[in-house]
């Protein structure tokens, strides 16, 4: 046991951080203690920190640039959105359909992540990075385009308009181009949300601590050492990219069933928002799975808690980020940030001295 | 050494953390004074509309209150920004829960207003909204809207065309990312097999393509269209002009409340929008009375001619002003009594405003207005008769 612990205790603490963390606001939420801002955030918060650690496999893991991450978030968030719309009425047991639609959502992204991963993962750096950056667009757009009805003959598709779909008068239209989809019931809570951060973190970890994860590592350090050692480069670059997409799928589907109207739009699925999943793993440290968690929660509640400056709200949060940015990661902050650290060292003797025995104890 | 900074550091963070969160929680309700929310994009590239509503808005409370507030208890009012983003709406509409709202103002565009309602309905807050003009904004019970629902708009500039003979072939040049313009272009189409004119060719843009039309015009002009019908807003409506203008088509322009405002954009030539027909609640530089003085208050306040949006936020103020004045409701009461109160009355008063006279509301939500048709000459809105 303890054996285990030791060997694993940095993932521990990591699944410690999140348990404690939704003990803590559960107890707050039931005491009432904490604002609808914030407890309408919870279920958002989820998705991101799930975005940011499922693109640190990319990212950290594989060491390559992805920038078209919101685009498997948007396939998960539609192809789910549209299960759960079409068999609400179907399947009245509400986790039964969720979890369905989580899957189906997993593994949409996952197909969609393999099927561009083929072509795309032959390239390296930045033109990796531009070519998912179009690819991530180009999903968002034909979202943008297609319709999809249902009547009693059936499902209807086109990517014209939704008059072209030629729906009898019963029927109705379920995916509305760039309208998207309206009305899918809102199965996403907390609880569910911190299940599926647990279950990513899972998956991550043991990844990395794998066979399968040491391969892609070597990959990252060394293409051609790794080869030579028999690694399958392909496999295993195609294996680290399609679970990175379908983990985003996941955060589309608890996303989309948080929100009763789902649009993809460049706020939510565009560029924008693969580039602030990036900011998310960048600051938390590339290859940091916990820094990850931290700096998307971080990211995420700065600009709601500005919301007190109004106007100014956007541009504080802009430079809030760069000075945090360079604070985190410029070598001349890194120094300074050592020597404060150790004054406080010195500090903290002292006062181990006096209360010692306190302290030993933990 | 080392862990126990660390573990320190941890904990610091996480009760900053947990102070944040609680910071803000357990706000005061308002006692005696009506506490209105307001929610829209005034940043990024929908800004415009969000700002005039929260100025259209700010203008009537500031008048109410001047005069007196409603039954004596004043307003206090307090907008959020979304980003013209869904999510970033929903906690708009919670950071204003917190601050304790008890009416909202809102959201300003369609997609936003949905995913509010949503959350607006489990609160029975009462939610008007000046601008969200999709049909499914108002399924919930407890949101009205000021402006047309979309199908409405598409419905009555189809049968305008059909029953004035103003054409019998027809183009349509829509933004297919807009819900606004599909919403409408998906009515006039479904109207106009209806009525004794044909659409000859229906092109979309969309929000990353909308500089340049000339594609959209041609095709037009290939099919032989007499008038080409406009479901979008004023900035690419000015495009398409000048554009058909230096290509040397001779289309008529029919459009819908999207293109007022289109005689106030900067380095267009006016004289290009002679002529163009538009179905419009609202004009800056109509006639009467009441316009008059809002244009004037509006520009003496922000430096900035109100357009069709800021019209429908100065509307929904004062509607929420007749409401409450029918229902007799305290701002005292809880959220749920006061959406109860204003739901029941607002099916029951009629207002005139800037952008409707005697406008009155079914249960739906739906507002019940007649729709005024508008055509530019010499360089004006004229009521066509």
């Amino acid at each position: 046991m303890k054996d285990f612990i030791n060997k694993n205790k940095d993932n521990l603490i990591t699944y410690g951080i999140v348990i404690i963390a939704y003990i803590v606001l559960e107890l707050l939420m039931s005491l009432g203690l904490i604002s609808s801002l914030m407890t309408g955030l919870l279920v958002p918060l989820c998705a991101y920190i799930i975005l940011a650690v499922s693109l640190n496999i990319t990212v950290g893991i594989l060491g390559e640039l992805s920038l078209g991450h919101a685009g498997f978030m948007c396939v998960g968030a539609f192809t789910s959105a549209f299960f759960s719309k079409c068999t609400v009425n179907v399947i009245t047991v509400e986790w039964i359909r969720f979890t369905i639609a989580i899957l189906i959502g997993f593994l949409c992204a996952g197909v969609i992540g393999f099927l561009i991963g083929m072509p795309v993962l032959r390239l390296k750096g930045d033109y990796l990075a531009i070519v998912t950056l179009a690819f991530g667009e180009i999903i968002k757009n034909v979202m943008n385009v297609l319709y999809i009805g249902r009547d009693s003959k059936g499902f209807h598709f086109s990517t014209k308009d939704a008059v072209a779909l030629g729906l009898e008068e019963s029927g109705e239209i379920i995916v509305n181009g760039a309208q998207g989809i309206t009305g899918t019931p809102k199965s996403s809570n907390f609880t569910v949300g911190v299940v599926l951060i647990l279950i990513t973190l899972f998956i991550v970890l043991n990844l990395i601590k794998s066979r399968d994860g040491r391969a892609v590592m070597a990959i990252r350090d060394n293409v051609i050492a790794a080869e030579s050692v028999g690694i399958n480069i392909t496999k295993y670059k195609l294996l680290a990219f399609s679970i990175s997409a379908a983990l985003a799928g996941v955060a589309g589907v608890l996303y989309s069933h948080n929100l009763s109207s789902l649009m993809a739009t460049p706020k939510n699925f565009g560029y924008n928002m693969s580039i602030m999943i990036l900011v998310f793993v960048v600051l938390g440290g590339i290859g940091n799975i916990r820094g990850s968690i931290i700096s998307a929660v971080i990211l995420t509640l700065l600009p709601e808690l500005l919301r007190g400056l109004s106007n100014l709200r956007m541009l504080i949060y802009a430079i809030v980020l760069i000075a945090m940015m360079l604070f985190s990661w410029s070598p001349k902050a890194k120094d300074f940030r050592d020597k404060t650290v150790a004054t406080l060292l010195f500090w903290k003797k002292d006062n181990t001295v006096k209360g010692g025995s306190d302290n030993g104890s933990n | 050494m080392k862990k126990l900074t660390k573990t320190l550091a941890v904990a610091l963070s996480a009760a900053m953390f947990l102070t944040s969160l609680t910071g803000c929680a357990g706000a005061a309700k308002g006692g005696d004074t009506w506490k209105i929310g307001g929610i829209g994009p005034t940043t990024g590239g929908a800004a415009v509309y969000g700002i005039a509503v929260q100025n259209g808005a700010d203008l009537a409370i500031k008048e109410i209150n001047e005069a007196g507030g409603i039954a004596g208890n004043k307003i206090e009012y307090n907008f959020q920004d979304d980003e013209l983003d869904s999510e970033k709406s929903v906690n708009a509409y919670n950071a204003l829960k917190d601050w304790g709202m008890n009416i909202l103002v809102g959201s300003v565009t369609s997609g936003c207003c949905v995913a509010v309602a949503a959350e607006s309905v489990n609160d029975n807050m009462f939610q008007l909204t000046p601008s969200g003009s999709a049909v499914d904004c108002i399924t919930n019970k407890n949101v009205f809207q000021v402006c047309f629902t979309d199908p409405n708009q598409g419905i009555g500039a189809a049968s305008y065309i059909g029953s004035n003979n103003v054409a019998s072939k027809v183009a349509v040049i829509y933004d297919s990312s807009d819900v606004y313009s599909s919403g409408i272009y998906q009515k006039f189409a479904q109207e106009a097999d209806n009525q004794p004119f044909e659409i000859v060719s229906a092109e979309a843009f969309t929000a990353d393509s909308k500089t340049d039309f000339s594609v959209q015009l041609q095709k037009a002009a290939d099919a032989g269209a007499e008038l080409v019908f406009l479901p979008i807003y004023y900035t690419e409506a000015s495009l398409i002009l000048t554009q058909a203008a230096s290509a040397g088509y001779n289309f008529k322009f029919f459009g819908c409340d999207g293109l007022d405002g289109i005689l106030g954009v900067e380095n267009f030539d006016t004289s290009l929008a002679e002529g163009v027909m538009l179905l419009t609640p609202f004009a800056a530089d109509a006639a009467d009375e009441k316009t008059q003085n809002f244009v004037k208050a509006y520009e003496a306040a922000y430096g900035d001619t109100p357009n069709q949006f800021a019209a429908d936020a100065y509307d929904a103020v004062y509607i929420i002003k007749a409401a409450i004045e029918k229902s007799g409701v305290a701002p005292s009461a809880s959220v749920s009594e006061i959406g109860d109160a204003l739901e029941k009355a607002m099916t029951e008063i009629t207002v005139d405003g800037l952008t409707g006279e005697s406008m009155n509301w079914s249960e739906d939500g739906a507002v019940n207005k007649a729709p005024k048709a508008m055509e530019i000459k010499n360089g004006n809105y004229s009521l066509i008769q």
